[in-house]
C-alpha cells in the first residue's frame, strides 16, 4: 500500500452541502435516490429518538442521556453499511445507532432508565453492548473480528467511538493490532468536537483523526459526518475493502454535538452559541430532506409519513419506559458466573430473608 | 478452519503419570487444550517462536500453527481487549502476560470488561478465557517482576482466580480454567517453575473453588496458595520434629473460595496461620482471616494469625529473603497461637 493511499483528503469528502446541493466526486458517486430515501425516515426517527429520550429525562424516567442530536447522520450512516452478519460495536452515545440496527428501543434504553447495565441480548442484532469505557470496545472488535476470520466467517465489525476517545491508548492499541493482523474492521471517529468540555484542540495535534491511520499502515478517511450521502459512500467503501480482505480503514466524521454531554452537563460553560449557531443549518435532515425533495423523491406526503412513523416508535418508546417495572433485586447475583459461587448464593438468600422480613406484616409492626 | 464446539476430551493416550516441572505441565495443559478444542487459542508477547520468556509456551507455535498460538503487539491492554472480542466470538483464549507488573496496562479491561460482560449481558455472553500470569517473588527478578497482585483480582466480582502450588494442579487446574466458562486469572508461581512433581493427564480435572488438603494434621492449619504452599509444608515438617502436627491446605481457587475445607480443618485445629507474600493490608491472606474468624469463632483456641509480605513495594533480589514468608517465620506465628491458655 502506498503511503498516499493512506492519508485522507484535505477536506473532508462531501457529496450534499448544507443547503442540499450534490458536489459529484470523481472517487464517490453519489448512493441511489432509495438508499437515501431510506436513510432520511431514518434520520427522522434518530432524531425524534434523541427528543423522545430527552423528554424522559426531563419526567425523570431516564437517569441520563449522551444526545446523539447533531450526530445522526453517522448513527444512522453506521447501521445502514452493515449486512446482518456484520457486528456493530458502539457506545454510550449510539443509542440510536443500536436502535437503527434493530435493537427494541425499550430494551437499547435499559441502560439509560437504570433497569441493568445493557438490556439486549447483543447475539440478536449483533449489536455488541454500549461500551461507556473510552475506547476499550475497539479492542474487542478487533478480537471479535479476529476471531471471525480465524472461524472463516464473512463478517465485518464496525467500531464507533469519539474524538476524545482517540487520546485513549486502547484506540492506538486496536488501530495497531487491527492493521498488523490486517482484520475487517472499520473505525468511524465521530467527532464532535467535544470530550464533555474539553475541544479538539486538546486531544490532538495532528492535522485531523484520519491522519493518524498513516500511522499503523491503515487507510484514513475524512468525511463530512453531517452528510449522510457522504457518510454512506465512505463507510461503505471501508466496509467492502473490509469484507474483500483489504483490511481496516480509520474513518473520521466530522460533525458536531449539539446538546450538552448528557443532561447533567452545561454546554454554555465552554461554548459560545456563537458557536453553536452555524451548526443549525448544517443539520443532517435539513440537507437530506432539501435533497431529495429537489429531486422530486420525496414528497409531503411521505415527509409526513416518515414522522407518524418516528412518532408511532416513539410513542411507544415513551409508553414502555413510563411502565415502570422495577428491576428484581435477586438479579444482582444471577449472571456474575455462569453458576454463581456459594459465596454469591449466601448473600442472595440474605437480601431475600431481609425482602421477605420487609415484607410481612410484623415488620410492619416493629417499623410503626 | 472449522470449529469443533463441543470438543471430546483430550484423547486417552494411556499416558502413566510422570515426573515433570510445573513449567512443562503447564505446556502439556495448552498443547492438551490444543489438540481438544480448535477454538482454544495462544497469544501474547513472545509466546510464538520464543516459546515464552518461562518457555511455557514452547514449541506449541510448531505443533499447532502460528493461528493458534502467536506473538502480538507489545500491549497488554490490546492483549486482553482483543481477547475478550474473541471469547464473544466463539473462542476460548488463553493470553500470556509476561510478568506480574507487566499486567497493569491490562487492568481497565480486566476489570470492566473482563470480569463484567457476562453480568451485563445478563449470560448472553460469557467470557471463556484464561489470563495467565507468572506470578510472585522468589526468583531474584529486579523491579516490577515480583509482584503480588491477586489483591486487585479478588477483590473483582466476576474473575474467578486460582493458583497451583504443584505441577499436577498445574496441569488439572489449566485444563479446568480453559474449560471453564467464565473468565479465569491463572497465577502461575515463579518460584514453583522448576519444581518437579508427578503428573497424571488422565486424572479427573479438579473443581475450580475447592481446596486441598495438602497435609493431614491436628493442632493448627496453615492456609497458604500458589508460592506459600512448600513454605507451609516446610513449616509443617520442622513443626513435627517438635512434636507439633500441623496440617496444611493448599487452597488452589483463591475465588470461588472453599470456606467449607478451610472451616472443618480449623474448626478441627482451633488454630489456624495464614500464609501469604503479598502485603497483608486488605490482602487475600486479611480476607481469609476475617472469614475463618467469623465462621470458627467458638472453635478458635487463638486469634488468626497471619505471615506475610510486608506493607512495602516487593524488594529487591538481595533483600528479597527478608521480605518473603519463610519457615521460620511461620513457625514463630504457630508458636504464637497461644498454646500456655491451653
Amino acid at each position: 500500500m502506498h503511503a498516499d493511499d493512506l492519508l485522507p483528503g484535505d477536506t473532508p469528502l462531501r457529496l450534499i452541502d448544507q443547503d442540499g446541493r450534490h458536489h459529484p466526486d470523481d472517487r464517490y458517486p453519489i448512493p441511489s435516490t432509495a438508499a437515501l430515501l431510506d436513510g432520511y425516515r431514518r434520520l427522522v426517527l434518530a432524531r425524534r429518538i434523541n427528543d423522545q429520550a430527552d423528554a424522559l429525562v426531563r419526567q425523570g424516567k431516564l437517569a441520563v442521556y449522551p444526545s446523539s442530536h447533531g450526530q445522526e447522520a453517522c448513527e444512522v450512516a453506521a447501521a445502514m453499511v452493515l449486512d446482518d452478519q456484520d457486528w456493530l460495536f458502539p457506545t454510550y452515545r449510539d443509542t440510536v445507532a443500536v436502535i437503527e440496527r434493530g435493537v427494541d428501543p425499550f430494551e437499547a434504553f435499559v441502560l439509560l432508565r437504570g433497569d441493568w447495565h445493557s438490556g439486549y441480548d447483543p447475539r440478536v442484532h449483533h449489536v455488541a453492548p454500549q461500551s461507556t469505557p473510552l475506547a476499550t470496545q475497539l479492542l474487542h472488535a478487533v478480537g471479535f473480528a479476529h476471531a471471525a476470520r480465524m472461524r472463516g466467517e464473512d463478517t465485518v465489525v464496525l467500531a464507533l467511538c469519539g474524538d476524545g476517545a482517540t487520546s485513549e491508548g486502547d484506540f492506538h492499541e486496536a488501530l495497531n493490532f487491527a492493521a498488523v493482523f490486517h482484520l475487517p474492521v472499520v473505525f468511524l471517529v465521530q467527532n464532535n468536537g467535544y470530550a464533555i468540555s474539553v475541544p479538539l484542540s486538546r486531544q490532538t495535534a495532528a492535522p485531523s483523526i484520519a491522519h493518524k491511520g498513516i500511522g499503523y499502515g491503515m487507510r484514513g478517511r475524512l468525511v463530512d459526518g453531517n452528510d449522510l450521502a457522504a457518510l454512506l459512500a465512505v463507510l461503505g467503501e471501508a466496509v467492502t475493502e473490509a469484507r474483500e480482505g483489504g483490511g481496516p480503514t480509520l474513518v473520521e466524521a466530522l460533525t458536531y454535538r449539539m446538546k450538552s454531554h448528557t443532561n447533567a452537563d452545561d454546554a454554555t460553560r465552554y461554548r459560545t452559541a456563537d458557536e453553536v449557531e452555524p451548526w443549525v443549518a448544517r443539520d443532517p435532515l435539513l440537507r437530506m430532506r432539501t435533497w431529495l425533495t429537489a429531486e422530486g423523491a420525496l414528497h409531503e406526503g411521505d415527509d409526513a409519513e416518515a414522522h407518524a412513523h418516528a412518532e408511532r416508535i416513539a410513542a411507544e418508546l415513551r409508553t414502555a419506559v413510563m411502565a415502570d417495572a422495577e428491576p428484581h433485586p435477586e438479579d444482582l447475583f444471577a449472571h456474575v458466573y455462569a453458576t454463581p459461587t456459594p459465596q454469591l448464593r449466601e448473600q442472595a438468600g440474605q437480601l431475600a430473608d431481609e425482602l421477605a422480613a420487609a415484607s410481612t406484616p410484623a415488620t410492619e409492626e416493629v417499623a410503626r | 478452519m472449522t470449529l469443533m464446539h463441543d470438543a471430546p476430551a483430550s484423547p486417552g493416550a494411556a499416558d502413566a503419570p510422570v515426573t515433570m516441572t510445573m513449567a512443562q505441565a503447564l505446556n502439556r495443559a495448552l498443547s492438551d487444550a490444543l489438540d481438544a478444542d480448535p477454538s482454544v487459542l495462544l497469544f501474547g508477547e513472545d509466546v510464538g517462536t520464543l516459546g515464552g520468556v518461562f518457555r511455557i509456551t514452547d514449541g506449541l507455535t510448531a505443533r499447532f500453527g502460528e493461528d493458534r498460538c502467536f506473538d502480538t503487539p507489545l500491549a497488554e491492554s490490546g492483549i486482553v481487549g482483543t481477547a475478550v472480542g474473541m471469547a464473544m466470538n466463539g473462542m476460548r483464549p488463553v493470553v500470556e502476560m509476561q510478568f506480574d507488573a507487566f499486567a497493569y496496562p491490562a487492568f481497565e479491561q480486566v476489570v470492566d470488561h473482563v470480569a463484567k460482560m457476562g453480568n451485563r449481558t445478563r449470560g448472553a455472553i460469557r467470557l471463556p478465557m484464561v489470563i495467565r500470569i507468572p506470578y510472585a517473588g522468589g526468583i531474584g527478578g529486579v523491579e516490577h517482576h515480583s509482584d503480588s497482585s491477586e489483591a486487585y483480582y479478588v477483590h473483582t466480582p466476576g474473575l474467578t482466580v486460582v493458583s497451583p502450588a504443584t505441577p499436577q494442579d498445574a496441569y488439572g487446574l489449566l485444563r479446568a480454567a480453559i474449560a471453564f466458562p467464565d473468565p479465569v486469572v491463572f497465577l502461575e508461581p515463579k518460584k514453583l517453575y522448576w519444581s518437579t512433581g508427578e503428573v497424571d493427564t488422565q486424572a479427573p480435572l479438579p473443581e475450580l473453588g475447592r481446596a486441598r488438603i495438602a497435609r493431614e494434621g491436628t493442632d493448627a492449619t496453615l492456609i497458604a496458595y500458589g508460592p506459600s504452599v512448600p513454605v507451609a509444608l516446610a513449616a509443617a515438617e520442622a513443626a513435627a520434629e517438635d512434636g507439633r502436627s500441623l496440617g496444611v491446605i493448599d487452597l488452589r481457587s483463591l475465588v470461588p473460595f472453599d470456606d467449607e475445607t478451610v472451616c472443618e480443618a480449623v474448626r478441627a485445629t482451633g488454630r489456624a496461620v495464614v500464609i501469604a507474600e503479598a502485603p497483608g493490608f486488605a490482602s487475600m491472606a486479611a480476607e481469609i482471616a476475617a472469614r475463618v474468624s467469623e465462621r470458627c469463632f467458638h472453635h478458635l483456641l487463638a486469634p488468626v494469625r497471619r505471615v506475610t509480605g510486608f506493607d512495602t513495594p516487593f524488594a529487591p533480589p538481595k533483600l528479597e529473603k527478608f521480605y518473603l514468608p519463610d519457615v521460620d517465620r511461620v513457625l514463630d506465628a504457630v508458636d504464637a497461637l497461644q498454646w500456655e491458655d491451653a
